[in-house]
């Protein structure tokens, strides 16, 4: 791995609607041709089937924690002895859901679309993402990853808004922000941002979801007028809080820190090795440079997929802590000099970056 | 008939597969079914310019490699976001052995 510095300054707009967005797009940065190994079709056929049993086994192991420790947690609550259910449940719902919501909405979980459809309904409500508006950013984030101004789930811009990082592991600024977006698509509008990306007949599904949703926390937080309890709202909403921590470590380091504005996957998504209860939280999502470049390959095939291409991918990260070491200083980098990113080293098998597309800048110095 | 082409031999597709054949400036995507009959739709998804050959095909549903967009390449219909507009599908029929598509 190489540091960058690019020799142009550039304040960044992440608008999506502003300069950098037009800049996109007459750069042809926008919905561009991105790389890829190759992969035998046969082979890619045989990555790409889609079973059923695994997200089946998988959802039932899930579900089944779910009930174990809510009903855990209402058992003790008012002691001690719920801190721990509560836990459990609290990642469950603020952090597993992350990678259901991504899996399922990408339709590659299970073979039988109405699952697909299902896992993705309820893991959206409890991310407390709406499914419309996620699954058109998420299609964005697939044509134009990382690209300023078109990428709409860009977790960490430039320069780094470190207080909002760690506010996010709580969940803090995303709920907020997911509960004023609820409110206005529940009072019928949809913003100039979402309307980029949004198609215009799907823009009334946006705002019935959010509607369900609204009257669903309303009766929850009636509830627990009615009981003069917490409860209710441990289980429906307050988890996306006290639960958000895993979401938010595996996700900053699926981009975090590695370059912009290229379009090639290798330079700006980060594959981690991780331990195996973070890949059934995150279902396998630590193959990020992987699932980017083929996002039609199954999460439980992600592996096989990796084993396949690695020659071609820089080397892995070997574990989260090893992420964070060298995503932090890169952050902190950022906030001096917001061009400063991480450069990926390809093995000497790897076929070579196509430098002419990635840099609009040209790299004046290579450092570290 | 004169707007009848040759696309491919049988047999250069599997079953329950695709693959692409450009034509004159354009592109198309020629299927196989379970059934074993053959379709054609265009080759590109509606929803972004991606070659629908990439893509997987599951029973009757085209699967488009990008954004996962799902297409009836039986029908054309799209089957729901991100793919929002029909694929235009084209006559197929196969003869001694080759596959020939009406482009007109």
């Amino acid at each position: 791995m190489t540091a960058i510095t690019s020799s142009a300054a550039s304040a960044r707009d992440y608008s999506l609607t502003g300069r950098d967005a037009r800049l996109a797009v007459e750069n042809g940065l926008s919905a561009a041709e991105w790389y890829h190994t190759d992969i035998p079709r046969k082979q890619m056929k045989e990555l790409m089937q889609r079973s059923d049993q695994p997200a089946i086994r998988d959802t039932i192991i899930w579900l089944a924690a779910f009930a174990v420790s809510a009903a855990g947690g209402i058992w003790f609550w008012g002691s001690w002895w719920c801190v721990p259910f509560l836990f459990v449940y609290g990642t469950l719902y603020g952090s597993s859901t992350d990678s259901r919501w991504h899996e399922c909405g990408h339709g590659t979980a299970f073979r039988t679309q109405w699952m697909n459809d299902a896992v993705y309904q309820l893991a959206c409500f409890m991310i407390m993402r709406n499914p419309v508006t996620w699954r058109w950013s998420h299609t964005r984030h697939h044509t134009d990853t990382i690209i300023v101004g078109r990428d709409p789930e860009i977790a960490v811009m430039r320069p780094p808004d470190l207080l909002r990082v760690v506010l996010n592991f709580f969940g803090i600024l995303d709920v907020w922000h997911a509960m004023a977006d609820m409110v206005r698509n529940a009072a019928g509008v949809i913003s100039a941002a979402e309307k980029t990306f949004i198609p215009e007949q799907e823009q009334p599904k946006a705002i019935r979801v959010a509607r369900i949703w609204l009257a669903i926390y309303i009766a929850t937080i009636a509830l627990g007028l009615y009981l003069h309890s917490w409860l209710p709202l441990m289980l429906v909403g307050l988890p996306r809080l006290y639960g958000a921590w895993h979401h938010v470590m595996t996700g900053l380091l699926q981009h975090g820190g590695l370059a912009d504005n290229v379009i090639d996957h290798r330079l700006n998504s980060r594959t981690v090795y991780m331990n195996p209860v973070s890949r059934f939280i995150y279902w396998n999502m630590n193959y990020h440079v992987e699932h980017h470049m083929f996002p039609m390959v199954p999460y439980h095939a992600l592996p096989k997929l990796h084993e396949m291409i690695k020659h071609d991918l820089p080397a892995p990260t070997p574990s989260i802590l090893a992420g964070y070491r060298e995503m932090i200083p890169a952050f902190l980098r950022q906030l001096r000099n917001e061009d400063y990113f991480l450069k990926r080293a390809l093995p000497p098998t790897a076929k070579p970056y196509r430098e002419e597309l990635h840099n609009d800048h040209p790299v004046a110095a290579a450092a570290e | 008939m004169s707007d009848w082409v040759e696309a491919c031999a049988a047999g250069d597709i599997d079953e329950e597969d695709v693959m692409r054949f450009d034509h004159a400036g354009r592109t198309f995507a020629i299927y196989r079914s379970p059934d074993d009959e053959y379709f054609a739709t265009d080759g590109l998804c509606t929803h972004e310019k991606v070659h629908l050959a990439d893509g997987l095909v599951m029973d009757d549903i085209i699967e488009c490699p990008k954004h996962n967009g799902r297409f009836n390449y039986k029908t054309g219909d799209a089957r729901g976001a991100p793919v929002c507009v029909n694929l235009k599908t084209y006559p197929v029929r196969v003869d001694a052995g080759k596959v020939l598509i009406q482009v007109g």
